[in-house]
């Protein structure tokens, strides 16, 4: 039982930290945004709590040390300075050292912590003044949600209002800025025409208005006209309704207005045959339709509250384990495999009521499949905060001036690849910062902002994500990139290579153009492993770059990795599925295509000389070859290639299996799914059945060459 | 302790029942290509994707024809330290035998025509030998892989 609290608390613990985080950083921008300090104070305030509720009483101590501090923030008596930021910076790392050592990690040397308690107090001014904040409880200070209230306005403007130059529009359309708002005009003193004078205002309103705002906020709305006018305003309070058993009754709400008394209502109240009291008090005179209108009005605007109020407690989240998740998405993949097999028996059965039956259970499938991916989906910009920190420290510890700026923090992207991305992107960064970015003088000289710029941003693009990390920097030096690969053997001088070609071979593993190594990056270890990271997501990595303005690096991403669009394919008795994210299109393949490309495997497609390879070669595969082939176009490593195959067999929604241990050193399969006949199909990774076939081909021709050198 | 037996080329083999989750019958297995030719491949064991392993080809036996008795032993086996399903492929399911220790021989170290390696030790019942497997051996990693080197040179001509 108590692990299960302490996994809670580490859960929570983890994002309030992550909360704590971003507020802080968003201080060191805005010093003196409430807002915010009110943030990072709750944030502290309930690591507190429930460290203290779970026992772990060296986080609770310390919180309760850096909590102190920023009730004194809080209450205006200290003020934000930088160095507040960076101990607390610092206290926050320390917490999440705590907790750690509470699991089992590192265990903390406490002078570490006294250090920074130390240093917090010595920003107070007087420490003896201080007074202990609200004890430990749970519940922060400031309810995190502030309740609505509805209040009823009536507005009652003196007749010569226009006369003082006063629009009452204006002062209702201020009015319905505060919150949800619902105005009734009353039309009841309107004289007959012959009677009425253009200049005066006979009308007066009745407002529901449902706001976060107090009273006084609303009576700040009609300052300049409360004095002459007749201005009432009752809030609708939960007494009411509790008095009404739950709902909040007509007669109450007339008598609280003034426009009903106690007397009138017992009277009208006795002397009711008919069910409905509204229109009895109407007909008994004591109430005009206007007035009961509003207090009709008034009764719906306590219901609809309420309703929301309700629909809120319904939509607050639940915490589920992700394990949970990983097994709905699992059992998801089975549903989809057996309906597959379902649609498949009842296209050959010839019965329309099966088939009724197997489109509906379709159906039901996809929309649960959905649904089911789409919990697993996570906003990514809950990393973004993280590579906030990042720039901040790096630009520090680089002496470089930096901003980060992110975009599409809101795009989702399947959890299990967020998470998996964080290592890569923390690299990438670190990349930009240190080789693209240069130090604040060369950028001055460079006539650049001396603060350089990076952005992350995040968009969707179809079934995939596209990730930028753009630097404004100096960009990539193509000539040490040359010079690099050339002292590697990568390149040889007579080499030609294009520019996108060049700039890619930092994805080579041991490449890095930098001669001196800083502890940042530089050694060599860096994009090869990034470009691994990617690649094992089913994603791709390019880098472009103009001199001296800067280099992007555009990460395409999957959405998600359980479950896939595929292309089946057929070759001899085998069927394969490409990832049809990558499949441009099919072209047949003829003998006399082949012959005419001299034996070559290179096809035309609309003028462009592609290479494919045959799948029946690499996999070597057996059986008749058909007289015309089938040429899959995908791309592949950046670059255009096609698999040869027997049949182009159609679209397929592909569930995902690994194929396990003791097939891990397999290349060029990404997995297994199962169709539709209940066989196992294998799953193409593209990317590294190119490279393989490159590397054949280069021995190839190397030993070609060997031959003729022997030969001469 | 009980053991699942099952034949092998004429000769009895014995693993821990417990090792044993299911048999099933033959179904169509999806050969993986650069892949040993013992690994035969893939199954669909109800939605999961499970390797096969043909015990004859890993033991060095003649590779022989399917039979109706032909069989999938699906096994819980230890390989470095995490435990993975894997189908092994046998001539026939015996039955389920209980053993003393006392009725269980140490293996000798020659004429059994197998790694001594695999072998937990001999069982008699009646007149029939029963070889008992330690599975979790037989599927070691370091096992896996002298036998994915000793099969490289033929998949790469």
């Amino acid at each position: 039982m108590m692990d299960q609290y302490a996994e809670t608390f580490r859960e929570e613990t983890i994002e309030l930290l992550s909360e704590l985080e971003v507020g802080l950083l968003e201080l060191e921008q805005r010093p003196d945004d409430a807002d915010v300090i009110g943030r990072v104070f709750r944030a502290l305030h309930t690591v507190k709590g429930s460290a203290g509720m779970i026992g772990f009483d060296a986080i609770s101590d310390f919180t309760h040390e850096v909590e102190t501090v920023f009730e004194l923030v809080r209450s205006g008596s200290v003020a934000v300075s930088a160095e507040l930021v960076n101990l607390t910076l610092a206290a926050r790392d320390m917490i999440k050292s705590l907790m750690d050592a509470e699991f089992g990690g590192q265990p903390i040397d406490p002078e570490a912590a006294e250090q920074i308690v130390a240093a917090l107090r010595s920003l107070v001014p007087d420490t003896k003044e201080i007074a202990p904040p609200v004890e430990a409880g749970i519940e922060a200070t400031e309810p995190e949600v502030v309740e609505e209230t509805t209040y009823h306005i009536r507005f009652r403007p003196p007749a010569n209002i226009f006369h003082r130059g006063i629009r009452p529009l204006a002062l209702l359309q201020e009015l319905a800025r505060l919150g949800s708002c619902r105005i009734i005009a009353e039309t009841d003193a309107v004289p007959d025409l012959d009677e009425l004078d253009p200049e005066l205002c006979y009308l007066y309103w009745d407002i529901i208005l449902a706001t976060v705002h107090d009273e006084d906020k609303i009576r700040d709305v009609f300052i300049f006209v409360e004095d002459d006018c007749d201005l009432k305003i009752f809030a609708i309070n939960d007494d009411l309704l509790d008095a009404g058993g739950g709902e909040l009754r007509l007669g109450d709400i007339l008598i609280q207005h003034g426009d009903l008394t106690h007397e009138q209502l017992a009277q009208v109240m006795s002397s009711q045959s008919k069910p409905k009291l509204g229109e009895s008090l109407v007909q008994a005179g004591v109430v005009s339709g206007a007035q009961l209108d509003v207090a009709l009005e008034v009764q719906a605007q306590v219901k609809r509250q309420q309703q929301k109020r309700q629909a809120i407690d319904e939509a607050s989240s639940i915490r589920v384990r992700s394990e949970k998740l990983d097994s709905l998405v699992n059992l998801v993949g089975e549903l989809v495999t057996v309906q597959a097999r379902l649609s498949q028996t009842a296209d050959g059965q010839d019965s329309p009521v099966l088939s009724e039956i197997a489109e509906e259970v379709e159906r039901l499938t996809w929309e649960m499949r959905d649904h089911i991916l789409n919990i697993r989906m996570l906003p990514i910009g809950t990393t973004f905060s993280r590579y906030q920190r990042l720039v901040r420290d790096l630009s520090r510890e680089l002496g470089k001036e930096v901003q980060l700026v992110t975009a599409g923090a809101e795009t989702e992207l399947d959890k299990t690849v967020i998470e998996r991305l964080g290592d890569p992107l923390v690299h990438l960064i670190r990349n930009s910062i240190d080789h693209g970015l240069e130090s604040p003088e060369e950028r001055q000289a460079a006539g650049k902002n001396p603060k350089g710029t990076i952005f992350l941003s995040a968009t969707h693009s179809g079934a995939n994500v596209i990730l930028e990390i753009r630097d404004d920097g100096g960009g990539i030096n193509r000539e040490a990139i040359r010079e690099r690969a050339r002292t590697q053997g990568l390149l040889t001088s007579e080499m030609e290579t294009n520019d996108t070609e060049l700039i890619n071979l930092i994805f080579t593993p041991g490449f890095s153009t930098v001669g001196e190594v800083s502890s940042v990056s530089g050694r060599g270890v860096g994009m090869d492993v990034v470009k691994k990271a990617i690649d094992s997501l089913r994603g791709s990595i390019n880098v472009s770059s103009k001199s001296g303005e800067g280099t992007t690096f555009t990460v395409k991403l999957p959405l998600t990795l359980a479950i896939i669009d595929g292309l089946l394919v057929q070759v001899a008795e085998e069927i394969f599925v490409l990832p049809l994210s990558a499949v441009e299109e099919c072209i047949e393949l003829s003998r006399e295509d082949v012959a005419s490309a001299n034996n070559k495997n290179l096809i035309r497609v609309r003028g462009e000389i592609v290479p494919y390879l045959r799948l029946r070669e690499r996999f070597d595969l057996d059986g008749e070859l058909p007289d015309i082939e089938q040429v899959v176009v995908a791309e592949a490593q950046g670059q255009r290639v096609g698999f040869a195959v027997d049949h182009v067999i159609g679209e397929h929604q592909t569930v995902i299996k690994a194929l396990g241990t003791m097939y891990k050193d397999v290349k060029g399969l990404s997995g297994a799914t199962i169709l539709g006949d209940g066989t196992v199909a294998l799953i193409l990774d593209l990317p590294p059945l190119v490279q393989e076939a490159e590397l054949d081909e280069r021995e190839l021709t190397d030993s070609i060459q060997e031959k003729m050198i022997s030969f001469q | 302790m009980e053991y699942l037996t099952f034949k092998l080329d004429g000769d009895e083999f014995a693993v821990d029942v417990l090792k044993s989750r299911e048999i099933v019958d033959l179904r169509s297995v999806t050969k993986v290509p650069q892949s040993p030719e013992f690994m035969l491949g893939v199954i669909n064991l109800r939605g999961s994707v499970v390797p096969v392993i043909d015990l004859r080809l890993k033991f060095g036996m003649a590779k022989a024809e399917t039979t109706q008795a032909t069989s999938i032993v699906v096994m819980d086996v230890l390989v470095g330290g995490e435990t993975i399903i894997v189908g092994t492929l046998v001539d026939s399911v015996e039955e389920v035998i209980e053993l003393d220790e006392s009725q269980i021989e140490p293996s000798p170290r020659i004429g059994t025509r197998l790694n001594t390696e695999f072998i937990k030790g001999m069982g008699k019942q009646g007149e029939q030998f029963l070889i008992i497997l330690d599975i979790d051996r037989v599927f070691s990693s370091d096992e896996l892989l002298i036998v994915q080197n000793a099969a490289d040179p033929a998949a790469s001509e």
